[in-house]
């Protein structure tokens, strides 16, 4: 351990946690924080089987009278079953002079039961996915038994149940903590796999800010931590994270219940568009049988999207926590979609936090081989990211420069390590660290630290370009080696905070759907303006103190936008708060994590950008489906319209323009498609339709081609398909 | 088709394209209360009539406020019709022993007008005495048309201003609208109209002996300055029963084309207007785009067919190159008599210079379809903007915001739940009004007696007086005796829901629309101006009307196109 002490960083504790993430990124998973996908696919045949019996029991009507779509639906099923037992009882029918066919009317009452089945069944698979989840978590929460410090400060046991905000909790080593809180005193390692699923434990000691605070169900791996529960129990973070991922509590979001009133509506203006056929057809001289009327008033009604809604939103939910983001409600997901202007902390968030090696230059009159060969020795002992940083550059470029020990070169590099006779670890005095060889010595350090013992021997190029380095917001190193006396300064290593993999990349698709991204950073504009440019983020607050962020954000917001940050420390929770999307870190305090919507269990904040994408997701999938169904409806009048009234006007026959094969078949193969379409497209439900960076009216068109063009196209196809096999099994 | 055909439509779409930023920034600052070079003239009338009638006009009113006082004006208005209705054989400018009206033609008539309908199931020359068309049907003219486009202005204030609970003030809205709008532009109308030969006379039927000897009554009156409030306030009741067929009323081909610009201009400038207050005159022209696109495809549609004439005729020398003549003036011609129709219908006007009744089954739906849009191409004056925003803007911008990921917004203010309330129940207003009464009418004995025709053409005639009436039209198909309890009580229904149905959710989708705050826009926002965003308000208007209205249409006018192909007419 030498460099991160040689530069402290002004907290110690965000570097460690730097340093872990770090870790983190480069290890277990993918750069740029995607987690890998989960092994469960959309359409598992456990869950699909476990959600039958569920979808069964929702047809209760008292719970489908909440989805009037469907509820229409299964009125007209219940309404058709009894026209079909009526007629096959022989009982008197009241309407209708039609000849009755018992035949035709149980396979229409049969579909529509089946349409009302399959809306249930996609959301009983959409829960079941998310209890699934839930399960997993649940394990966690078992009852645990916790240490209750009386007021005389003796210890009772209780149930984790029984714990109270406020109570104080002693946690021994090994122990699993027994509800939400923040540490009080002691210092101890937390396993939190359970939540987080990343297995290295956690420190955690009182007053820390970011590290204070403990989750219920984690474990406690070293030392005692004595707590003070800040939730009351059933309002828990994992609690709430089962009844999220469940949808056991699951509240209609705003926009759905827009969507819901469309729906509604147009139930209503399709209701009377069907019941004033009858008088209609009267007056034209014919009686409309009840079931052909039914028949088409399921077919117009929008049972396609009523069916998926609730799916579509669970669905959502499911896919934020799958990316171990706890979004405290639907609401704040749909947020996420309208963000347009996104806060980003500059270290953590879009650098790594930790200073790589950038370039490495030649001192003058020193050839570039020996200054990397020597920068590469200096580094082979120093196990910090940032010495590692320095071998992994330096053997890339002694690769280009064909001289041994580079990176294909292994004979070369061991040689090269083999040369070292002793590490020369970092001292607080001299600052510096490299290694002793057989030649002399090689150390590397702050460029006055170097040149302390040098009587002002610098060069001046030396001075100029650690100026330079310093000056674009990176950490100049010079490399010095002493050799029998002579001591010669080789050459400088820049040390970058280096931008993630991929963002700049991200920050584009941003531009591109419109949205802005900010990074705040305590550096000066100079530095900042490199970074920024670098990263390729559209504005930045530079040497900005916490009470800046709030007044950006106040000030984007008077301006129309809405605004989204991250945040893990109290003096962040007022932004985070004010923020229309705040996403709190699982590391940070109580304070920031109940002023946000979300909270990341991974602690990632470029999370921030897959919540932003799913949240737009989920809106498009209901949109898309949306139009899909209401544009289907105009195939459907095409199918049922002249099988309706060719009995009274033949000509009528005209409007049958996919030349169905009578008007029975024509209107069981309208509804047999009507039915059916809801099946397909419930993995587009749960999946949620593709979504690609783009401007909105690019989005628009594309998606009005495929869902409304193709919402015109498919049902003609669909129902002529249907409508030969129908012939063909002779169903009609 | 003839070429001068294509010419008359083109001739007016480019005097439209012209006046519309004209008169519609002309209107935005009289709305605003900004200077206009009429101001010195009318300000002071203005002041005068403020202070006469004690309007405060610096207080605005919330929607609530708003509301009440168009529904007070209403409710005053109606029944004092009603009244000058009943009692006009004893009022004044009676030109010879005209008797009251009936009870129920009465409430008919008061609702008609001050619904901005003019549904008329009188006869304008024997049963309306002067003072009854001078004092009370011209005057509602006024305010009725002064009342469409107060509500189109509160509706532009609520989507553009920010957060705030003010629509402006209804009583400042409507004298504005009258004073500076209306009047001085009708003035000069009914003088242009006057120099075609439109009479402007107190005195009474002439009696005259024709050549051959026989006795003619020659009904005249004060029909000028009724004429050109009548169309350009989108109100469609004429003086005479023949409406714009009459010689005295439309006596020529260029009183027909003034009179058909003038039941465009306003309606159409209102887009410019729109685009004012909203701060980018793109967003009003794009809905003049969409607008214009249906109107002039329906436009096109009738002209044509028309022209064609009816294939089941012989093919004589009459017949040829002159289209349908039947219920048409030769002095307009078929193919324009089929663009005023469209026109008529776009708009809520209502007036008519043909039959469509006598329309060839599939260009007669061109009338109806238009109406049961919702009259929103361009629609009547205000009524027109009002209900393109709602039912074709609100809906349409809602299922496009989700398609691009983002909360529905219009304007910059998120389309929320409340909101879709509203826009759903204005469409469910219309059709159930539409499609319900004409259900009644189909299976009720005095709602079969209507209709003179059989079959489909009967059940368009009922569809068609519906329609009218719920949109505020006021056209008739003719065909449908409509002086009868029944019509005469469920039209007066009719026109009443298809009015206030609509604008009292519209001007509370206004007023919580005005309390939203402004999003900005960026990249991630739909434009809601450009050629998508037409197409597509274009699509929801359509698919809206037709997925409603498709099944009664397919019994009416397309079963009798479909009839009439293989040979079979009613």
């Amino acid at each position: 351990m030498s460099l991160s002490r040689m530069f402290p960083t002004v907290d110690l504790g965000r570097g460690t946690r730097r340093f872990q993430r770090f870790v983190t990124l480069r290890g277990a998973k993918p750069a740029g924080g995607a987690p890998a996908p989960k092994p469960r696919g959309v359409l598992d045949p456990d869950l699909l089987r476990a959600a039958l019996p569920n979808a069964f029991r929702k047809l209760d009507p008292r719970l489908l009278i909440r989805n009037p779509v469907m509820f229409v639906v299964e009125i007209t099923a219940a309404l058709v079953t009894i026209i079909w037992a009526a007629d096959v009882t022989g009982a008197q029918r009241t309407s209708g002079a039609a000849a009755s066919n018992p035949g035709f009317e149980f396979q229409i009452a049969v579909w529509l039961w089946f349409t009302a089945l399959f809306a249930t069944y996609a959301e009983a698979v959409a829960e079941a996915r998310g209890r699934a989840q839930a399960a997993s978590l649940r394990k966690t929460r078992s009852e645990t038994i916790a240490h209750r410090r009386r007021a005389d400060g003796t210890l009772e046991s209780v149930g984790s149940s029984e714990l109270r905000r406020g109570d104080v909790i002693v946690v021994e080593e090994g122990e699993t903590i027994a509800g939400d809180g923040d540490v009080i005193e002691g210092i101890g390692f937390v396993n939190e796999a359970a939540i987080t699923g990343e297995s290295a434990p956690v420190l955690k000691e009182p007053g820390t800010d970011i590290r204070s605070s403990v989750t219920g169900g984690t474990t406690l791996v070293s030392d005692r931590l004595v707590i003070r529960v800040t939730t009351d129990p059933g309002e828990t973070f994992l609690d709430r994270m089962i009844a999220l991922v469940e949808g056991a509590k699951r509240q209609r979001t705003p926009n759905e219940i827009a969507l819901a009133i469309l729906l509604a509506g147009l139930t209503v203006i399709f209701l009377m568009a069907t019941v004033t056929l009858r008088p209609f057809g009267q007056y034209a001289g014919t009686v409309v049988s009840t079931v052909a009327l039914v028949a088409l008033l399921v077919c117009l009604i929008p049972t396609t999207i009523g069916g998926l809604l609730s799916a579509i939103g669970i669905a959502g939910m499911d896919r934020v926590a799958r990316f171990n983001v706890l979004a405290m409600s639907g609401r704040a997901v749909e947020a996420a979609g309208d963000v347009d202007v996104i806060l980003l902390d500059k270290t953590g968030t879009i650098t790594y936090g930790n200073r790589l090696a950038a370039s490495i230059t030649a001192a003058p009159g020193v050839p570039e081989a020996e200054a990397v060969t020597a920068a590469l020795v200096s580094s082979i002992k120093d196990e910090t990211p940032e010495g590692r940083s320095i071998v992994e550059l330096a053997r890339k470029r002694l690769d280009a420069l064909g001289s041994p020990g580079g990176s294909r070169d292994e004979a070369g590099f061991a040689a090269l390590t083999a040369t070292i006779t002793e590490e020369i670890a970092f001292r607080a005095e001299t600052r510096t660290s490299g290694a002793r060889t057989a030649d002399g010595m090689i150390l590397k350090g702050a460029v006055d630290a170097i040149g302390a013992d040098m009587d002002g021997a610098m060069p001046k190029e030396i001075l100029e370009g650690s100026d330079r380095i310093a000056d674009a917001g990176a950490t100049p190193l010079a490399i010095r080696s002493d050799t029998a006396g002579n001591c010669r300064i080789l050459g400088l290593i820049e040390l970058k905070d280096t931008i993630k993999e991929g963002l700049p990349a991200r920050f584009e698709q941003f531009r591109k759907m419109g949205i802005k991204t900010v990074m705040v950073t305590g550096d000066n504009p100079r530095t900042a303006a490199t970074i920024a440019r670098e990263a390729g983020v559209d504005d930045f607050i530079a040497e900005a103190k916490p009470e800046d962020k709030i007044g950006y954000i106040r000030a984007q917001q008077a301006e129309g936008h809405l605004v989204a940050m991250t945040g893990d420390g109290t003096n962040d929770a007022p932004a985070v708060a004010q923020a229309d999307v705040g996403l709190a870190m699982n590391s940070g305090t109580s304070a920031c994590k109940e002023a946000a919507n979300m909270v990341d269990l991974d602690s990632d904040p470029t999370k921030l950008l897959e919540v932003i994408a799913i949240g737009k997701q989920l809106l498009i999938t209901r949109g898309s489906i949306t139009t899909f169904s209401i544009a289907n409806d105009v195939a459907k009048y095409f199918a049922i319209l002249p099988a309706m009234f060719v009995p009274v006007y033949p000509e009528l026959g005209a409007l049958n323009v996919m030349g169905l094969h009578s008007p029975q078949s024509a209107i069981l193969s309208a509804v047999i498609f009507n039915a059916l379409i809801i099946v397909v497209l419930i993995p587009l439900a749960l999946r949620g339709v593709a979504f690609r960076a783009a401007p909105a009216a690019e989005l628009l068109r594309r998606n009005l081609l495929v869902y409304g063009l193709g919402g015109i196209v498919a049902p003609f196809l669909g129902i002529k398909a249907i409508d030969i096999l129908v012939t063909v099994l002779h169903l009609a | 088709m003839a070429f001068g055909d294509f010419l008359t439509l083109a001739a007016l779409a480019v005097a439209i394209l012209i006046a519309t930023p004209l008169w519609g920034g002309y209107i935005y600052r009289v709305m605003e209360g900004q200077r206009v070079f009429l101001s010195p003239v009318l300000r002071p009338v203005e002041r005068v009539i403020y202070r006469v009638s004690g309007v405060d006009e610096t207080a605005e009113q919330d929607w609530k406020g708003y509301t009440a006082a168009v529904l007070a004006m209403a409710f005053v208005a109606i029944a004092a019709g009603y009244v000058f209705l009943r009692l006009q054989n004893v009022l004044p400018f009676n030109q010879g022993g005209i008797p009251a009206m009936s009870p129920d033609l009465a409430f008919n008539t008061s609702v008609s007008f001050e619904t901005n309908t003019n549904w008329q199931n009188y006869s304008g020359e024997s049963a309306a005495t002067y003072g009854t068309q001078a004092a009370m049907l011209a005057v509602r003219n006024f305010t009725s048309a002064a009342t469409g486009l107060a509500i189109a202005i509160a509706l532009f204030r609520g989507l553009t201003r920010r957060s705030t609970k003010t629509l402006g003030n209804y009583w400042v809205d409507l004298t504005r609208g009258i004073l500076y709008i209306l009047l001085p532009v009708s003035v000069i109308g009914a003088v242009v109209l006057v120099w075609q030969g439109v009479p402007q006379t107190w005195n009474p039927t002439q009696v005259v002996t024709t050549l051959q000897g026989a006795t003619q009554n020659i009904a005249l009156g004060p029909v000028a300055s009724q004429e050109w409030i009548k169309e350009m306030g989108n109100n469609g009741g004429g003086f005479f029963n023949a409406n714009s067929s009459h010689p005295f009323e439309n006596p020529t081909g260029l009183t027909n084309f003034l009179e058909m610009f003038a039941l465009l201009l306003t309606a159409f400038a209102l887009t410019y207007t729109f685009g004012k207050y909203a701060g980018k005159q793109a967003q009003g022209w794009t809905i003049f785009a969409a607008m214009a696109a249906i109107l002039v495809v329906g436009a096109v549609l009738a002209m044509h067919l028309e022209s064609q004439g009816n294939p089941l005729f012989p093919n004589t020398v009459a017949q040829a190159g002159v289209g349908n003549m039947e219920g048409k003036e030769v002095r307009f011609g078929s193919a324009v008599s089929g663009l005023f129709a469209a026109i008529t219908t776009g708009t809520s006007t209502g007036a008519i210079n043909s039959w469509h009744d006598s329309f060839q089954p599939l260009s007669g739906m061109v009338p109806l379809f238009n109406m049961e849009l919702g009259e929103i191409t361009p629609g009547g004056i205000g009524a027109g903007m009002y209900g393109m925003l709602t039912i074709g803007a609100i809906l349409a911008v809602f299922i496009a915001g989700l398609m691009v990921g983002r909360t529905p917004e219009y304007l910059g203010k998120k389309v929320e739940a409340f909101e879709i309330k509203m826009a759903m129940l204005t469409a469910l207003v219309l059709g159930a009004s539409i499609l319900g009464f004409t259900a009644l009418a189909t299976a009720t004995a005095p709602g079969q007696a209507g209709p003179l025709n059989a079959g489909p053409h009967g059940f368009s005639e009922i569809l068609y007086a519906y329609s009218s009436m719920t949109g505020n039209n006021g056209s008739a198909f003719a065909g449908l005796s409509g002086n009868t309890t029944f019509y005469n009580i469920t039209g007066a229904l009719a026109m009443l829901i298809g009015r206030y149905g609509m604008i009292v959710p519209i001007l509370a989708l206004a007023g919580s629309m005005a309390a939203k705050r402004r999003v900005a826009p960026s990249l991630g926002t739909f434009p809601t101006t450009g050629a998508t965003w037409t197409v597509l308000l274009i699509g929801v208007v359509i698919i809206v009307g037709a997925l409603a209205f498709f099944p009664a249409l397919s019994l009416g006018p397309i079963a009798e196109q479909l009839l009439q192909n293989a040979g079979k007419v009613f």
